[in-house]
């Protein structure tokens, strides 16, 4: 018995992963920037293995040298080195690392704070919601880019604290958006009847509330990590992100900066780099919106 | 003649399981001035049918009929345009929800007076009176004022008349009605399908009820069309169908009806109309039908006298009914 | 005659509406003055238009939200005497809801199981393995394959979705179920099956049913007695039978006539009701029905009147014909 209705139950799963794999799949573009993503984590994950160099071993015989298919380009330095004489490839794939690792960080903490902080307004209304939106209003005021400067300010650059700051511009969109599906939630039929049968406003608003938000936040997170990546690179091109010699991809444009014209690959490589990255990541989001979409699904 | 003539309208969408045939053969001929209501449960095609005369489907249906002719003209040899010229004007529909049907951005009278500007031509302002006129008719108190309300500032009853209103503004000669009532309570409603039946008198209009509720039809219908998972089967005039019903559907769904019981349980019919993925095959009702035998099972059932059952009930009695399925089942 | 499960008497709930800053809160009164009692094993329908008060009533009886007025007890229990958490709990226990809109009733996220597992998780101390044999007996009885177990509600249909909202109200095994229009939402195959399931349930359970409905033909199959609103106050109620063989307030007796009946002997000649429900925020004074009554007097107009009984039924009319 057990057996058999939890063999039912993974067919249930299956099934509803290859209803959402339908729908994704859909989109080409999707499965396009899916399968870059998965190539920028590959190169992520096995960055000692696959890079050529260390990425702060300066060969400084060889300082400024092109990329193998310009000319004076050398086979061994695929994509140039920089003013030091150091791999330009070896520190993208290094940089990758850093990268997702800040998109991640930064998602993680937005959503999690975000969604906390919005399901509490949504559920209880009244002053403590007033209190919330009203703080996040004040956040959202303020441009991004430049509230994230001030905060690093006052925490003092580096990596960690940029990330740190960027999740806090980052929040109020989260706050917002749970708080609208908790809203539109909360009087529906089936909420009425776990509280008829007893539930607590805890398990009301992680149980049964916040697993029908979860779509749009998805949705949201992963806009939210390439974004995240594109800020942590332009806090660490202004120099308050990720310090020198760290290969962090804003870091590597800003150390190059003065070399614009005599070495553009310097710029241009890390300026791909994270290009690619935000368009891969944001092609995926749309799909993923199609796919988690109820409106879309005709069942 | 007849007004509009469907012979054989066949509806299919593509789906990502496959073609579904949502309308499978339906017929539907009448004349100026008719009632005719169209019953069914939900998924029968009840809606789809008479959107697809109205050319309101998205592009994945797919539509054929053998004929569909309006007012001596052939639907379907006809371009979009000349379609959207029908529309609205000489064939118009109404819609389940009237708080959505009416655009929540304009006035009331902005819409009304739209929809004459749009086929009579001419200024928004100088169909003023009409629209005055016509909010009048459906009973609509004080229209003038009315004319610069918004749809919500409206109840729902209000909001059904306006979209009659509006219908009915260039005096069409076959009006839709799907499912105008459902939304509305049970006062409004009998005050809704008195304020159609007067106006279809008046007008001479043909009307489509299309309903599933079976007392709706019982009170205001001439001739009923019972559609079954898409197809259509049983045709007759109303007082016939509710007194003998040929189609062993019809009656299930009859007795099943509360009003209609003495006893404490009622008369269920076991099952689910099939959905896309588990259509019988034979007669689409066999697994729900008590007089099935196999030959419904494995053939596809004759229209017989508008019925399309293999061994239609006759008559009132049971027992000539018995007579007929035994004798079918010796043949 | 034993204690009813049910003793309602004159419960009122008004609600404040904001008007803006500075200006007193306009105030509806979504109920004024319901008493009743319903006993185990009977079939109490609560009929009216919309914006009568009947969910509102559904809402108080299930202890969602507190009456402002009057008071109530359940199983012989007192309500607003009970202070402690513990003891609403206990009393929460012994009412239970199903509602209108099955698509809108089951968390879409959740797996049947889940659904029906959860008043027993939040209510009980049964172990996982107790829990699924529970539920699993109680799809039995309503219905529903145990393979049905893991599926998600979008699976189903109309009428299984009820089946499963009802296999949620039971599986506390309450003695009063509120059923608010469980069955409107359903075809009219479907409607039967689960009106049947619902009394065939009601006698082995012997429970009792609040059944909420607008439809008059399903009202007179399933209940024992009737109680008719308008705009919050109850006008009419008695046996179902004796109601509907001769309905006393003309509300009743228009909202008789405009119901669309399949046989013709049984059609009444219709009472137009001429316009609409007023609003609730501004009743009318007096008899809150005469705007739209035919036979309404000048005593209608200034007084409110009385409920008086006539043998059984009780009618707040003046003109009520004996």
């Amino acid at each position: 018995m057990t057996a058999t209705s939890s063999t039912a139950n993974i067919s249930v799963r299956r099934q509803q992963w290859q209803e959402f794999w339908f729908y994704f799949s859909e989109s080409k573009t999707a499965v396009a920037g899916l399968v870059f993503l998965l190539l920028v984590i590959t190169l992520a994950l096995f960055a000692d293995i696959i890079s050529p160099h260390d990425p702060a071993e300066q060969y400084r015989q060889f300082a400024e040298i092109p990329p193998a298919w310009m000319e004076g380009g050398q086979i061994r330095f695929l994509f140039g080195t920089d003013y030091a004489g150091r791999d330009m490839l070896s520190r993208i794939i290094h940089g990758s690392r850093l990268s997702l690792v800040a998109g991640c960080i930064v998602v993680l903490l937005s959503l999690s704070i975000g969604t906390v902080l919005g399901l509490i307004a949504g559920y209880s209304r009244g002053w403590v919601e007033a209190i919330i939106m009203r703080v996040m209003d004040t956040i959202l005021s303020v441009p991004g880019l430049l509230m994230a400067l001030v905060l690093v300010a006052v925490l003092g650059p580096g990596l960690l604290n940029a990330m740190v700051a960027i999740a806090i511009t980052y929040t109020p969109y989260f706050v917002r958006l749970t708080r609208a599906s908790v809203i539109s939630e909360i009087n529906r039929d089936y909420v009425t009847a776990s509280r008829v049968a007893g539930a607590g406003p805890l398990r009301l608003m992680f149980v049964s509330v916040l697993p029908n938000c979860a779509a749009p936040l998805i949705v949201q997170a992963t806009l939210s990590f390439s974004t995240a990546i594109l800020d942590t690179a332009a806090l660490g091109f202004l120099g308050m992100g990720a310090q020198p010699p760290m290969p962090e991809w804003g870091t590597l444009i800003a150390e190059n900066r003065d070399l614009m014209l005599s070495a553009p690959w310097t710029v241009t490589l890390p300026g791909l780099a994270i290009l690619l990255a935000v368009l891969a990541i944001n092609l995926m989001g749309d799909g993923l919106r199609d796919a988690l979409d109820p409106k879309l699904k005709r069942s | 003649m007849s007004l509009l003539e469907i012979r054989n309208l066949v509806v299919e969408f593509a789906t990502a399981h496959g073609v579904f045939r949502a309308v499978d053969g339906v017929n539907l001929e009448l004349a100026k001035g008719d009632i005719v209501a169209v019953v069914g449960e939900s998924g029968s095609g009840k809606s789809v049918a008479m959107l697809a005369l109205m050319g309101l489907l998205p592009w994945t249906a797919n539509i054929s009929a053998d004929v569909m002719r309006f007012d001596g003209q052939d639907m379907l040899a006809m371009s979009n345009a000349q379609r959207r010229q029908i529309i609205g004007k000489d064939i118009s529909m109404i819609f389940q929800e009237p708080m959505t049907s009416l655009n929540p951005c304009f006035t009331v009278g902005y819409q009304i007076t739209e929809v004459l500007r749009q086929h009579l031509g001419g200024r928004r302002r100088s169909h003023q009176a009409r629209a005055i006129e016509l909010l009048q008719q459906v009973g609509i108190p004080a229209p003038e004022s009315r004319l610069r309300a918004y749809p919500h500032q409206l109840s729902g009853g209000m909001c059904q008349r306006v979209m009659i209103a509006m219908m009915i503004a260039c005096q069409p000669k076959l009006l839709i009605a799907d499912e105008p009532t459902t939304a509305l309570d049970v006062t409004i409603q009998a005050q809704i399908l008195d304020l159609l039946v007067d106006l279809q008198r008046q007008h001479g209009m043909a009307l489509v009820l299309i309903t599933h509720d079976m007392a709706v039809v019982a009170e205001t219908a001439d001739k009923v069309l019972v559609q079954y998972a898409g197809q259509q089967v049983e045709q007759k005039p109303v007082a016939e169908l509710f007194s003998q019903p040929g189609h062993p559907y019809t009656h299930a769904l009859l007795n099943a009806l509360p009003e209609r019981s003495s006893s404490r349980l009622l008369e269920a019919i076991p099952g689910v109309v099939p959905g896309q993925l588990d259509r019988p095959t034979g007669c689409l009702f066999n697994p729900r039908c008590q007089s099935a035998q196999a030959l419904c099972r494995t053939a596809e059932p004759p229209r017989q006298d508008g019925v399309l059952c293999h061994f239609p009930r006759v008559g009132d009695d049971t027992a000539s009914t018995q007579a007929v399925i035994e004798e079918g089942a010796s043949v | 005659m034993t204690e009813p499960l049910i003793k309602a008497r004159d419960l009122h709930r008004h609600y404040p509406i904001k008007r803006g800053w500075l200006q007193p809160d306009q105030i509806l009164q979504a109920l004024g003055g319901a008493s009743f009692d319903l006993h185990a094993g009977r079939t109490l329908a609560v009929v009216g238009e919309s914006g009568c008060g009947k969910s509102t009533l559904a809402r108080l009886i299930t202890l969602i939200e507190q009456p402002t007025g009057g008071r109530f007890s359940l199983a012989g229990q007192d309500v607003s005497q009970i202070t402690t958490a513990a003891a609403k709990r206990q009393l929460r226990q012994l009412v239970q809801i199903v509602f209108q809109d099955p698509y809108g009733s089951l968390n879409p996220r959740q797996q049947i199981g889940t659904i029906l597992g959860e008043p027993l998780l939040i209510n009980t101390n049964m172990t996982t393995q107790q829990r699924r044999q529970e539920v699993l007996a109680m799809m039995g009885r309503v219905g529903l394959r145990p393979e049905h177990y893991h599926r998600y509600p979008h699976m189903f249909s109309g009428g299984q979705r009820q089946r499963i909202a009802i296999a949620r109200a039971l599986i506390l095994k309450p003695k009063i179920v509120v059923l608010d229009e469980p069955v409107s939402a359903l075809d009219v195959s479907i409607q039967a099956q689960v009106l049947n399931l619902l009394s065939e349930l009601q006698q082995e359970l012997d429970l009792a049913y609040l059944f909420i409905s607008h439809d008059l033909s399903v009202v007179r199959h399933i209940a024992d007695d009737v109680l008719v609103m308008y705009l919050g106050k109850p006008v009419e109620q008695g046996p179902c039978e004796q109601v509907f063989a001769q309905p006393r307030h003309p509300y009743t007796q228009a909202l008789l006539s405009a119901t669309p009946q399949t046989d013709p002997s049984r059609r009444m000649e219709r009472i137009k009701l001429v316009g609409e429900l007023p609003s609730p925020l501004d009743p009318p004074p007096g008899c809150t029905f005469h705007p739209r009554c035919q036979s309404a007097a000048l005593a209608c107009q200034q007084q409110v009147p009385a409920i008086r009984s006539y043998g059984d039924v009780q009618v707040a009319c003046f003109n009520a014909q004996n």
